[in-house]
């Protein structure tokens, strides 16, 4: 089986012998989730994985039983219980003395908003579980409303006039649990993916991953360009790419240039922000975040 | 075996402790635990036991609880936990998925009133609430009643010809805070009783989803096939009782259980605790010469149907005792049991207990009094007692 996005990385032995999400799935055509699915599939190799989803499109793309989509064991949770029903199957695997393989694949919605108090609780408690939050910021399964993790200004069918609060700050919540991991995955920089796959999947205790996942079905946007919108996000400082060990170590992993151009594009690029967004909030915005963001990575030496 | 002085909480903890041992041959342990009002003790004297190949995770809400035990009972895990009132209604998205995955959960509930306002006293609302939700139910009378349903339970929920969870009910404070005699087990003879769960849809490392999506034609086969799993109940429960008697010489209850009914004309029909002031008050009666009788509903679900129509043919008057009531309709026992008698029969509804008022033997005179001079039965009646 040939997967078609690796960004240039070649398919190797190394890989699954069939990919985590097959052919057939009904993910849209430029959905973040599905590349990034691909890649956790070429990072996991031939290790056992059993991924645990949430009410949202990753579990929809399944498809109806008895089919299913996914090249691993899978199992449903209700819309908020993603994390506690990985602790259970997680516990089960350690009193039997198999290898750390659960994953949870969320939305912001089973993240952010309805599966919070899980997520925090499954961190507090350091459960041996991988949390991916592929987090396209909008309740998109349902066609389109806003969440939490909705940035300001988005138009959405429950904000027609555009978000007027900007979006949770999840990395920093999950960070304060000091759990073990935690990293923010760009799809315009698969190496760092990869390495960071790499990192987590092996290691012992709750591990959180944050995917900015373009929507071009929400984000009103084309297909072909969410790689490049991500790559904009990550240039203009809007969307860090970084990660924090332990809660407390923080290293940022790609330097924005903080281009003026490309924060305009990535507004222009998508309808979502058609109501019109003040351009010079949002830079001075990104300006605070990356002096915090600084003063964090410049507290430790790595 | 040993006879000790425990509560009904105790009791359901050290059964969910033995039955949980009794697993560790195969894929073992795990509870989600949540703290709620009048179950509490129940889920600490669980935290507390050292069980070999068993988690206990101490969960944030009732709603991961079950999350929590669905997790551990895929990975092929026994699993328990325990809950009440406001709990069962926080985790009742989670108590329906348990059932439609076919897994083979015990919980014990407390019954107590739903609120706010807040009252932590008996009311069966709870988990009447709950009775659509594809589980078993079984309302027990006393401690020894809880502890022995909760490991009857584990047989008949992993049973292949059934594989669906079930909830041990037990009333508020009356049994979960007194202390009564209890025979509680040694461990070989319930690992004797309960053999090694082996879950035949467990997940493994094969490709498949568990939950994804169903169509209308595939929902009305799931459904089909969990209404055919209720009704394999009643064998599998006689089979289970019969291997329980077997082991620990005494018999757990039937599904309904009849007092002193043979000639009787008046039947009084309960669940739970109130059943054992049902007997008093039938003694009471037939002492009067009065012909009186009692009937428990030990099984609520499946609902014993069969058993209501043998033992209320040709009855007189029926009493149906509600410790619950749904607004707009009545008691809803009353309401499921009025279809199982014959055109004859008088049968009256008593809203009696609610919010865990005290139901006494005067109580159940007045009841008998009044459905004995009824020439029709009415609306189902309020039957305030105080507290």
């Amino acid at each position: 089986m040939k997967e078609p996005i690796l960004g240039g990385i070649a398919q190797t032995t190394l890989d699954r012998s069939e990919p985590l999400l097959r052919p057939g799935n009904t993910n849209c055509g430029g959905c973040g989730m599905s590349i990034a699915l691909q890649m956790l599939s070429r990072a996991a190799g031939p290790t056992p994985l059993q991924l645990v989803i949430p009410a949202c499109c990753a579990i929809v793309t399944a498809g109806p039983y008895p089919y299913s989509a996914y090249g691993a064991p899978t199992v449903s949770s209700t819309f908020a219980s993603a994390a506690a029903m990985a602790s259970g199957l997680a516990h089960a695997a350690r009193l039997n003395g198999e290898p750390t393989r659960v994953v949870c694949w969320a939305g912001d919605g089973g993240t952010y908003d309805i599966g919070m108090a899980t997520v925090s609780a499954a961190a507090e408690r350091n459960e041996d579980i991988l949390f991916v939050c592929y987090d396209n910021e909008v309740y998109g399964n349902t066609g389109g409303q806003r969440s939490s993790a909705t940035p300001y200004g988005a138009v959405t069918t429950t904000t027609p006039l555009g978000k007027d609060v900007p979006k949770k700050d999840i990395v920093g919540i999950l960070a304060a649990h000091r759990i073990p991991y935690v990293a923010t995955l760009s799809l315009a920089h698969l190496q760092d993916v990869q390495r960071k796959f790499l990192h987590a999947l092996p290691l012992r205790g709750f591990r959180f991953l944050h995917l900015l996942s373009p929507c071009p079905t929400c984000w009103k946007s084309e297909p072909a360009e969410g790689i490049e919108l991500v790559r904009l996000a990550v240039r203009c400082g809007l969307y860090p790419v970084q990660e924090i060990f332990d809660g407390r170590r923080v290293r940022i992993n790609v330097e924005p240039d903080f281009d003026a151009g490309a924060l305009a594009r990535y507004f222009e690029g998508q309808g979502r922000f058609r109501k019109g967004v003040d351009l010079e909030h949002v830079r001075r915005e990104i300006e605070r975040n990356w002096e915090e963001l600084r003063a964090a990575a410049g507290r430790q030496e790595d | 075996m040993s006879l000790d002085l425990i509560s009904a909480n105790h009791a359901a903890a050290t059964a969910a402790v033995l039955a949980g041992r009794a697993n560790r041959s195969a894929r073992g342990f795990g509870s989600g635990a949540y703290p709620i009002t009048p179950q509490t003790e129940c889920i600490e004297l669980l935290c507390k036991q050292p069980i070999e190949k068993g988690h206990i995770v101490r969960v944030e809400s009732e709603h991961s609880a079950m999350a929590a035990c669905m997790g551990f009972s895929l990975a092929g895990a026994r699993s328990f936990t325990a809950s009440s009132s406001n709990g069962l209604a926080y985790m009742a998205e989670n108590v329906f998925a348990a059932a439609f995955y076919r897994l083979p959960i015990v919980m014990m509930a407390v019954n107590r009133t739903l609120g706010p306002p807040w009252n932590i006293w008996v009311d069966h609302g709870d988990t009447l609430m709950l009775r659509d939700a594809g589980w078993l139910q079984l309302y027990c009378e006393d401690n020894q009643e809880v502890l022995d349903a909760i490991l009857l339970a584990y047989r008949i929920a992993e049973d292949r010809r059934v594989l669906l969870p079930i909830l041990v009910c037990q009333d508020a404070f009356v049994l979960s805070h007194t202390m009564m005699r209890t025979e509680v087990p040694e461990q070989a003879l319930v690992d004797a009783f309960l053999p090694p769960l082996d879950l035949p849809h467990r997940l493994t490392d094969r490709p498949r989803t568990v939950g994804g999506l169903d169509f209308p034609h595939e929902t009305e086969v799931h459904r089909r096939q969990m209404c055919a799993a209720m009704d394999a109940v009643p064998t599998v429960h006689r089979e289970a009782q019969e291997a329980f008697a077997a082991v620990f010489g005494r018999r757990p209850a039937d599904r309904v259980v009849p007092y002193r009914i043979d000639d009787a004309e008046v039947v009084l029909v309960s669940m739970g605790t109130t059943a054992s002031t049902v007997r008093r008050a039938v003694d009471e009666a037939r002492d009067r010469g009065v012909k009186a009788g009692g009937l428990r509903v030990h099984m609520f679900r499946p609902f014993p149907e069969d058993l209501l129509r043998v033992h209320l043919a040709g009855r007189r008057r029926v009493a149906v005792l509600d410790r619950n009531v749904c607004p707009g309709l009545g008691g809803i026992l009353w309401a499921e049991l009025r279809g199982c008698v014959g055109g004859d029969t008088l049968v009256q509804d008593y809203l009696i207990g609610l919010g865990g008022g005290d139901i006494r033997p005067e109580h159940l005179r007045s009841v008998l009094d009044d459905v004995q001079g009824r020439s029709r039965a009415g609306a189902p009646v309020h039957w305030e007692v105080e507290s």
